[in-house]
């Protein structure tokens, strides 16, 4: 069960709207390295964790990624909002436009549509959390490349905020893995699956 | 951030609400982090507990004010809930 809450994770107010810039940001709604797929992938993990610590760290950064996520909506929102069609075709916007007008849709920077292809739910708690690892790196590094092309401080400052939360959950995943690799055993970690075989 | 959970006395802006909501709510993110990954840590612990009880007054002093931010917490004869803005629109 979830609540909302009413209000953004970390303020977004972008008076200058640009659509060639929602273009590049709408990745990380739904493009591979997304906040979607992050809180889809996690949420899915959970259920073949072995423990509780795993267990609460996918529940939590998964539900995190959820705020992002409406995070990255509301820039791609602002960054459209009021914009003719003229506007939006000059700014390179216009096949997006034809499809989903001025909504919010997932798909990648480069118009491919969210896909559960994506990301992996692999029901190996070793397996997964090194995914995940590998997820919050590569969202980083999608957060660093819009960096370097964005330079209006209304939309820098909240890309920041997304990255560095992608280093602090980097972060977590680690202990959580190096956590689990402790409760294994210490010759073999791969001597069996803890959320599959019997022991 | 500010730990001292007494706001009462003063007249608070709603800015000022907002910023102590959004500081209080973010610190309170993080820490349930890091006590996930590190649940015997005492100062996290109390940290927590800081954080929580900030957290919960800040939200109720704007609720109270300025309408809801969570479902239980519509306090008026109207149903506020559906008031703009939103907060993708530039609300809280």
């Amino acid at each position: 069960m979830w609540i909302y809450e009413k209000k953004l994770q970390y303020p977004v107010n972008i008076k200058e709207p640009n659509a060639k810039l929602a273009k590049y940001i709408i990745s990380q709604y739904g493009g591979p390295d997304g906040e979607i797929n992050a809180s889809l992938r996690y949420l899915s993990q959970r259920y073949t964790m072995p423990h509780g610590m795993q267990k609460a760290v996918l529940t939590d950064i998964g539900t995190e990624e959820l705020a992002h996520m409406e995070m990255i909506a509301a820039i791609v929102h602002q960054l459209t909002r009021g914009l003719s069609a003229e506007e939006l075709e000059a700014q390179g916007f216009a096949p997006y436009y034809i499809d989903h007008t001025a909504a919010l849709w997932p798909q990648a920077a480069g118009g491919v549509p969210l896909n559960a292809n994506q990301i992996q739910s692999k029901g190996d708690p070793i397996t997964d959390l090194f995914e995940n690892l590998a997820a919050e790196q590569k969202a980083r590094t999608t957060y660093d490349n819009i960096l370097r092309v964005v330079s209006d401080p209304d939309v820098c400052d909240p890309i920041r905020f997304l990255r560095k939360r992608e280093i602090v959950h980097f972060q977590r995943f680690g202990e959580a893995l190096r956590d689990l690799q402790e409760k294994l055993d210490s010759r073999n970690f791969y001597a069996f699956n803890p959320s599959f075989d019997k022991k | 951030m500010n730990m001292n959970p007494s706001m009462q006395g003063a007249p608070i802006s709603k800015q000022a609400l907002i910023n102590q909501i959004n500081e209080s709510c973010f610190a309170l993110d993080d820490v349930i982090l890091f006590l996930d990954t590190h649940p015997n840590d005492a100062a996290a612990m109390d940290y927590y507990r800081n954080v929580v009880a900030l957290k919960r007054q800040a939200m109720d002093l704007y609720q109270r004010q300025y309408g809801p931010l969570v479902i239980d917490s519509v306090y008026g004869n109207r149903w506020d809930w559906i008031n703009d803005p939103w907060p993708w629109e530039g609300g809280c």
